[in-house]
């Protein structure tokens, strides 16, 4: 049943589909929102030249078709290992329409570490603070208006398991895509000494980049010695070997 | 807070410190500041394994198991 | 649009001039930085009402992984999983195979009622009908059960907590804690096992649990162990005995896996993957209430399509191969015997026989079909009859020169030998590579010779049989 779903679903995708990305910590119930928002009409398949798996589902909203492209669970997008590879490229250089950035309640700290990463290199971004029936269990009660103005970014609560908040999610996707919210995600400043390489690297970097990448973000890579950067930008902007948009949520 | 840094594996069950520094390069490094092992990170020692290792420790919030001869490489301000 | 060799030629430039200074200490400053962000933005918005906190979990814990309880609890726990699986798939197994029993009846006589020749009905029939019937009423209940439960025990966050508590054993071997884990998963399948292993970071340790994961016996294997323990083992004491008797037989098997599992992975790790233990750093999540209901819809869902795929793509056609090898004669031989007479020497050495080895050779696709392939091929060359009992099983293999020695050695050679099929393709696509997909076919296949063959001498040495 999964292959028929799905080879009626790739038949219908086109370029105009709109992709939005599913990133978070390990343990956030990210799949939970993954399959509930996809129900059973997944695909699986492994990364292009990578032998880690993803999964990537479809679901309607507002008459429109969304596919989701499960990230795999991370700490962070730092490159430390292929699972965060995966995720930083597919943010950086498949450039989904929204990322969505699931955080487990109980514990904003280390889960917004990974969100304010995120937000450095991409725009398009909600987050979801999940597993709220259990922070309220545990008496921690989270102000969503105040983190989504600290953050400047739409901020859903969701407890998935219960579906609940799910739709204000696919609404608050459909809304940036739609440009009816409009994002201004918090940056973050760096001592001086780092703020100031950053400065001048800036200037240089524009103009290579030539808007393909947000250049503060090429070079904070470059200033913590990023070993990865370099080859990803081969692969995907100079010879584009790999097109890991169209081969991972489009399926050419 | 206390004054000489030592390693984290050498606390007791229950203490906390305060990160100084981390002593070693690497990917283990790496994934230590993803897990909020930062400088200045308050760190409490939580439980050890039943038979003496690993130790987990509270990080940031998130209960974190490391070996010993991992832990021994962060230095800490008891506290 | 796209960028050239000359941007990035710069862009590497740019980073050889920057990087020329420590980025070490960049990297501390970009992520304390950002943790320090934050923490500011989440005391913002968080009110921590009392300190109820991780009141529950930490009394889970102080349980769960204390000195005194955490082993016991933790083997309690295995210890029912495995017995819900096995007891809880008996019932639907039988319905299974009741079913499919029957719906091979109706496939003879419509095949009579064409009357079509034998050979066809034969070939279709009792080779590639046989085969998937088995592969399914057999697997597919233990598989349904086995991984939900799995899943719950994942989702509830208790998988974590046997990775902290078995940690210092596989760290002694050189291994990860998180292997334990990877072996567990490799108890309901060994492909799905060494999927599993992308929860080891460190490739180093996690290559180490590719390559030892098949010496965990999978369901495919189980109802061959648990058949020839309790007709060999069981059946040596009274029947009120013989399930206690047979259930310590293959827990004494599983212990023999661990043992191999813990060794081999010393000894890689102090030979061809010799190195530095990698990063060891394991969360321990807070406990969660899992979705029961939905954790099992799932599964038997997704094990229901696995099992099925398994069943067509390589049951059927082994039924058929096995058929046709069993029915295709050489100078008044069947094939199968041919084979069986060349493997014999070498069966006879490790305390089996050729039938044995042939059965092995021809089950490579599947654990789970190496016994009827036994079975199947011992009848065809005797007289037919019907195998509906442990006692009637009993007498076919006493006929064909079976002791305990041949019982016991096939319990240890099917626990250590290659892995199957499904699990070898699974292994080339995780690791990626030749030299390591070989080395998890020979290396097993290496310790299963050396032990049967050294334990098959022994009991001859001493006479003992």
């Amino acid at each position: 049943m999964v292959s028929i779903n799905n080879q009626l679903s790739e038949k219908k995708v086109t370029e105009k589909e709109i992709v939005v990305a599913l990133a978070g910590n390990p343990n956030t119930g990210k799949s939970t929102i993954f399959n509930a928002l996809t129900g059973l009409k997944q695909h699986t398949g492994n990364w292009p030249g990578k032998t880690v798996s993803y999964a990537r589902g479809n679901y309607v909203h507002r008459g429109k078709s969304f596919v989701l492209v499960d990230l795999p669970g991370t700490y962070s997008l730092l490159a430390n290992s292929i699972d965060e590879l995966i995720a930083r490229d597919f943010i950086c250089f498949a450039k989904p329409d929204v990322t969505i950035v699931v955080t487990d309640a109980t514990n904003l700290i280390r889960n917004l570490n990974l969100a304010l990463q995120i937000m450095e290199a991409t725009n398009n971004v909600v987050v979801a603070i999940n597993l709220l029936d259990e922070a309220e269990r545990k008496g921690i009660i989270v102000n969503i208006d105040k983190l989504s103005e600290k953050l400047g970014l739409p901020v859903v609560g969701t407890v998935a398991r219960n579906q609940m908040g799910l739709n204000r999610l696919k609404d608050t996707i459909d809304d940036i895509v739609t440009k009816k919210i409009v994002t201004n995600p918090l940056k973050i400043h760096y001592p001086p000494e780092i703020e100031q390489k950053i400065q001048e690297m800036t200037p240089e970097l524009e103009n290579i980049l030539k808007g393909e990448l947000n250049p503060r973000w090429v070079a904070l890579r470059i200033l913590e010695g990023d070993k990865t950067l370099i080859d990803s930008i081969k692969q995907y902007l100079v010879y584009k070997e790999i097109d890991i948009k169209g081969e991972v949520a489009l399926c050419h | 807070m206390a004054n000489k840094p030592l390693p984290l594996s050498n606390l007791a069950v229950g203490t906390k410190g305060k990160v100084e520094s981390i002593l070693i390069d690497g990917l283990l490094r790496r994934r230590l500041l993803d897990l909020g092992v930062v400088p200045g990170s308050v760190i409490e020692v939580v439980r050890v394994s039943p038979n003496g290792d690993p130790t987990a420790y509270l990080i940031k919030g998130a209960l974190i198991g490391l070996r010993e001869n991992e832990a021994k490489h962060i230095l800490v301000h008891p506290i | 649009m796209s960028l050239t060799m000359n941007n990035l030629n710069k862009i590497i430039e740019l980073s050889n001039y920057y990087q020329k200074n420590s980025q070490t200490s960049n990297r501390d400053k970009i992520v304390s930085q950002i943790y320090s962000q934050s923490e500011i933005i989440a005391k913002q918005a968080i009110r921590n009402n009392k300190d109820k906190t991780t009141d529950l979990d930490k009394r889970l814990d102080d349980i769960l992984t204390s000195k005194i309880f955490g082993y016991p609890i933790m083997l309690l726990i295995l210890s029912i999983v495995f017995w819900m699986t096995i007891v809880g798939a008996n019932y639907p197994s039988q319905i299974l195979a009741t079913i499919f029993f029957y719906l091979q009846e109706q496939l003879t006589n419509l095949f009579q009622y064409f009357n079509a020749p034998e050979w066809l009905r034969g070939f279709l029939v009792d080779g590639v009908y046989r085969g998937l019937a088995w592969v399914v009423s057999v697997m597919l209940p233990p598989m349904a059960i086995f991984f939900p439960l799995f899943t719950i025990l994942e989702d509830l966050g208790y998988l974590p907590r046997v990775a902290f508590n078995l940690d210092r054993f596989f760290q002694k071997a050189g291994a990860h804690g998180k292997q334990s884990l990877t072996m567990s998963m490799g108890f309901g399948c060994n492909a799905a096992g060494i999927i599993s292993c992308r929860i080891i970071e460190s490739p180093r340790e996690r290559l180490i649990a590719i390559l030892t994961n098949n010496f965990v016996p999978c369901n495919g294997r189980f109802p061959t162990l648990i058949t020839v323990a309790t007709i060999f083992f069981g059946a040596a004491v009274s029947a009120l005995y013989s399930t206690i008797i047979a259930s310590m037989v293959i827990v004494g098997i599983v212990i023999v896996g661990i043992i191999v599992t813990l060794i081999t992975s010393w000894l890689l790790s102090k030979t061809l993957l010799k190195g530095v233990p990698s990063s060891f750093t394991l969360e321990l999540p807070p406990y969660r209430k899992p979705q029961i209901m939905k954790v099992f819809i799932r599964s038997v869902y997704d094990r229901t399509m696995f099992v099925l795929k398994r069943a067509v793509k390589i049951a059927a056609p082994a039924g058929a191969i096995t058929w046709l090898l069993a029915n295709t004669y050489l100078n008044g031989n069947s094939l199968i015997d041919i084979g069986a007479n060349f493997l014999q020497p070498l069966g006879y050495a490790i305390g089996l026989d050729g039938y044995i080895l042939m059965a092995f050779i021809l089950g490579f696709p599947a654990n789970e079909i190496v016994f009827p392939i036994l079975i199947m091929s011992y009848l065809s060359q005797g007289s037919l009859m019907e195998l509906d009992s442990f006692a009637a099983l009993k007498t076919l293999l006493l006929d064909h020169g079976w002791t305990w020695l041949t019982a016991l050695n096939l319990l240890l050679f099917s626990l250590l030998h290659f892995p199957c099929g499904t699990t070898m393709l699974t292994i080339k696509k995780e690791t990626g590579s030749i030299k390591w997909t070989a080395l998890a076919f020979i290396i097993p296949t290496s310790i299963a010779f050396l032990v049967t063959f050294a334990v098959a001498q022994t009991v001859r040495l001493l006479g003992i049989l």
